[in-house]
């Protein structure tokens, strides 16, 4: 036993409760990041003990990573140390919910799935369709800052989140924002928090806004011989008065995976017979609305399909729709679960240079005999995943060059690329944030407010941050 | 003022470009709100090397210094509380680069929010965030102060139309932060500096996204005898899970003051009526439309009125955002507060509010941005009578009171500026309040940036400043 967890587990069981601490090698074993494990692993059950656990790992001096499901944790840099896993799973209450006034303040530990249960009661919901939804919880969500395929009618976390509140690096617990849908007062510092890995400080409840589900959805699918065809339909769509919910790109072996066994089990569903056809390009459009407005996307895009030259078309029925959605939702782990050694490229582009992008990747890919699949989205965020057939030095030297590649294609089409996900042990090799970037200093100052002594996820965010 | 600290100033930008005489700074001590502080010189930088040298100079000689758009700000955020120099945006007022394709304008700070919707509108674009000083604010402002308007409802504040600024820290450094491209690596820090309220850096560039105009939309007037029903039916809208694009409500003192003044066709015998506008394709437009008057109609609208066309549209519109001037034509003085609620606390709080100007003999205007639950009670008195002034702060106070005790919020729009920072503490802790001050002083480490402003000073309260509003012009909110 190591002097850390020595320590800890003599203090921290007078914080939380000796059934809420442990040091078993199985239970720091399944809390590991990026291969690196903690010394104790501690559950709390309310804000007050989570600010008492980080005030005595600052005292401390410990590396404290927070995580829900741990269902993003490969997301990130290896971190630079790791002594305390905090579980906030037991943070899991709904604080408040308000279905009259759309608004929603909940523990950051409560799984996706019961908020959207809670919220479903009164036909409403958070647009937080991420991936591994069965199982994420809403902290994890945020702090990963992973986006969803409603993004393109709802916007992202930052667009519906309202206040939050969190533990600083020294145990002070601290809010901003509010519990209504417009307010000014005060930095906006839960921004911040998005996406920041846990870096910043530790959630402990988020205020959303929430939405009305829609009276009927459809799904219209699309399939294409080629990208060009594909991106053409995409152009049609995004220049025409129509507003989807969704609306995204597949690539022939993004298509091939949604068949697979293992796809099945991830999106929980069966994706319905005869929509996506093997080897072919699909574009998948989701939409809302009353009866007459379903009528006019669905003759608008039967239209717009004919003209882009589109192979096959189908429109889903409201049930059908939703089980190919979970197909889209669950696009990462599926790819995640394809390959023994996935590394997925996230490119972000300006919408007019979608295709100059992905061609850029797939040539990257080819160049290096990789295997790979796609889901884009047509607000200009390519999830491009690498797949090769072996995690073994020689794919690790393909994928390098694969993602050295497009990175410097995507320099000059003032692409944003990071790496989210990647084999571990190869995290060293590859520029998982992307080229250095020019705010940086800046970033470093923020972090530098909240986490003045370093102890929130150490290493793993950009910069070494 | 220092005559060096001049002699720079003219040196930078040229003497035409820099007023110290009172008589040209007493135009500049004002905004839209009823704070007054005066410069102590006033700069118009045209490029942003000039704003760099600016800051130089006020480190140089550690003066205070504060961006300035149109100055059509409600809570001070632009007036230089500390003195200091003034640096007004309007010469830094060009659109740089229109992208229609990928929908992104890159602008200057000084460029008018109506000006760059209508440089794009040939497109089908425009720009969302839309406060009904938009003719006059310019987008540098709105991102300063997070603006909002009536379209806000559908379409989201500034900070949802952001994607990358460029601007100098007060330390004199010129920095991006964000990217064109979404998802921008890294800590959303365009997330933390819109709605900062100048604060933490002088802005030169900002990039904005560009929204599709709808291809339809409906306006509806609906018109009722009691500002109950009116509150409810707003709240069984939100109920209903129906997003309009705009709904906003003028009580009936407000509705006699803008039809004596627009004649937008405003019934001015009604206790208050609702503006509801609606879009987006236009089958759904239609279909929702027939919702909302139902809804209307359940809660005993005398009379729900659809605009026939864009003219009958435009002027109901032109009433509304006129609204704050036409209060100004029945008072000398008037102050505005801007705070939130949960929408379906909005009848118990027009009721407090009814209450509040009963109990202190003022009249006020209610005309606010129901669908979010955003007030804008306008409180009418004569600021030259001094137990007047006491007594307008304390009424607006209860108001506030009663918006934090519904679970709502200070400011949904106006900002804190120099007026709301002794309310801070009503919604944040210290620890709170130390945190973002911390931010602050990352950025704005000795101060110099717009000092004094959104965080009340650490020893006990500030003092409220009041005086008169000069009454034309006053078309804000």
């Amino acid at each position: 036993m190591s002097a850390t967890s020595k320590t800890a587990s003599s203090h921290l069981p007078d914080i939380v409760g000796a059934e809420h601490v442990s040091t078993d090698p199985a239970e720091l074993g399944a809390c590991a990041v990026d291969g690196k494990l903690p010394s104790v692993t501690v559950c709390p059950g309310s804000t007050e003990e989570v600010i008492e656990v980080v005030k005595y790992a600052a005292a401390e001096k410990l590396a404290l990573i927070a995580s829900g499901a741990r269902t993003k944790l490969g997301i990130g840099s290896p971190p630079a140390r790791f002594d305390v896993a905090l579980d906030m799973t037991r943070l899991n209450r709904i604080i408040a919910y308000d279905p009259g006034d759309l608004t929603l303040s909940v523990e950051t530990g409560t799984p996706l799935r019961k908020v959207a249960e809670a919220l479903a009661q009164h036909r409403q919901f958070l647009p937080l369709a991420v991936p591994y939804f069965d199982r994420a919880t809403v902290g994890g969500t945020i702090a990963s800052g992973v986006d969803t395929p409603l993004r393109q009618f709802y916007g992202t976390a930052r667009d519906y989140v309202l206040g939050m509140e969190f533990v600083l690096g020294e145990g002070v617990r601290s809010k901003s924002g509010g519990n209504v849908v417009k307010n000014v007062t005060g930095y906006d510092l839960h921004k911040l928090m998005i996406g920041s890995l846990g870096t910043l400080g530790v959630m402990t409840r988020v205020n959303f806004k929430t939405f009305p589900m829609p009276v009927a959805s459809r799904g219209f699918v699309a399939t294409f011989e080629s990208l060009d065809r594909a991106i053409e339909m995409r152009n049609r769509v995004a220049q025409s008065p129509l507003t989807p919910m969704t609306f995204d790109l597949l690539s022939p072996r993004a298509v091939d995976l949604f068949s697979t066994p293992g796809a099945e089990r991830l999106a929980g569903s069966a994706m319905p017979a005869g929509v996506l056809s093997p080897g072919l390009w699909a574009l998948t459009i989701g939409y809302s609305g009353k009866e007459n407005v379903l009528s006019r996307y669905e003759a608008e895009l039967r239209r717009m399909a004919a003209e882009s030259a589109a192979g096959n078309v189908t429109v889903l029925g409201d049930r059908p729709r939703a089980a190919a959605f979970a197909f889209k939702r669950e696009f990462i782990p599926i790819a995640l679960d394809s390959s023994p050694a996935t590394t997925i490229v996230k490119i972000s582009v300006l919408s007019a240079r979608l295709k100059d992008a992905l061609s850029a990747a797939i040539k990257a890919a080819e160049a290096n005999q990789l295997p790979w699949a796609v889901m884009a989205r047509s607000l200009g965020v390519i999830y491009f995943a690498l797949l090769p057939t072996e995690h073994t030095q020689a794919s690790h030297r393909q994928v390098v060059g694969a993602t050295n590649q497009i990175l410097d294609a995507s320099a000059s089409l003032g692409a944003n690329v990071t790496i989210p996900w990647c084999p571990s042990e190869w995290k060293s090799a590859i520029k998982i944030w992307g080229p250095e970037r020019h705010d940086l200093a800046q970033m470093q100052k923020v972090k530098k407010v909240f986490d003045p002594l370093g102890i929130f996820s150490p290493g793993r965010f950009i910069g070494g941050i | 003022m220092e005559p060096r600290l001049l002699q720079d100033l003219k040196k930078l930008i040229g003497s035409d470009a820099v007023l110290h005489e009172p008589e040209d700074l007493i135009l500049y001590e004002y905004d839209g709100s009823v704070e007054v502080a005066r410069p102590n010189c006033v700069v118009f930088p045209r490029t942003k090397e000039h704003i760099v040298g600016l800051v130089e100079i006020a480190n140089r000689y550690k003066t205070p210094i504060v961006g300035r758009g149109a100055g059509t700000g409600l809570s001070g955020g632009a007036l230089a509380r500390r003195g200091g120099i003034l640096t007004i945006f309007s010469k830094m007022n060009r659109i740089l680069e229109v992208d229609i394709e990928n929908r992104r304008a890159i602008v200057q700070p000084g460029v008018v929010n109506a000006d760059l919707s209508a440089a794009v509108a040939h497109t089908g674009l425009h720009f969302a965030p839309d406060p009904s000083s938009q003719k006059a604010c310019t987008i540098g402002g709105n991102v300063s102060e997070n603006s909002g308007g009536p379209h806000t409802l559908a379409y989201g504040v500034t900070t949802n139309h952001v994607l990358e600024l460029e601007m100098v820290l007060p330390t004199g450094e010129l920095i991006r932060i964000g990217s064109s491209a979404l998802d921008s690596p890294g800590y959303d820090l365009p997330g933390l500096f819109v709605g900062s309220e100048g604060t933490l850096g002088l802005l030169t560039e900002i990039t904005v996204k560009l929204t599709r105009l709808p291809e339809s939309v409906k306006t509806l007037l609906a018109i009722f005898d009691t500002l109950d029903d009116t509150t409810e039916t707003v709240v069984d809208i939100t109920a209903r899970g129906i997003t309009p694009a705009a709904c906003e409500m003028l009580d009936g003192y407000t509705l006699r003051a803008v039809e004596a003044y627009v004649h937008a066709g405003f019934p001015i015998d009604s206790a208050a009526v609702l503006l509801i506008d609606v879009d987006g394709v236009r089958e759904g437009v239609e279909s929702q439309a027939e919702e909302v008057a139902e809804i209307c109609r359940a809660h005993h609208a005398r009379e729900v009125r659809l605009a026939k066309d864009s003219r009958e549209r435009d002027l109901l519109w032109k009433g509304r955002k006129n609204a704050f001037g036409a209060v100004g034509r029945l008072s000398t003085t008037y102050y505005v507060q801007d705070g939130v609620i949960p929408r379906t606390k909005l009848p118990a709080t027009l009721r407090r509010i009814t209450e509040i100007s009963e109990r202190y003999g003022f009249p006020i205007g209610n005309i606010f941005h129901a669908g979010d639950g955003n007030l804008h009670p306008l409180i009418l008195f004569d600021a030259r009578d001094e137990n007047q002034l006491k007594r307008v702060i304390a009424a607006a106070d209860e108001i506030i009171q009663f918006c934090i005790e519904m679970g709502g919020s200070i400011t949904g729009e106006h900002g804190v500026g120099m007026e709301k920072d002794r309310l801070m503490p009503l919604l944040f802790s210290e620890a709170d309040l130390d945190l973002m001050r911390g931010v602050r002083d990352a950025f704005n480490p000795i101060g110099l940036l717009n000092p004094e402003k959104i965080f009340p000073n650490k020893k006990g309260c500030g003092e409220i400043h009041i005086r008169p509003l000069p009454v034309a012009g006053a078309s804000v909110a």
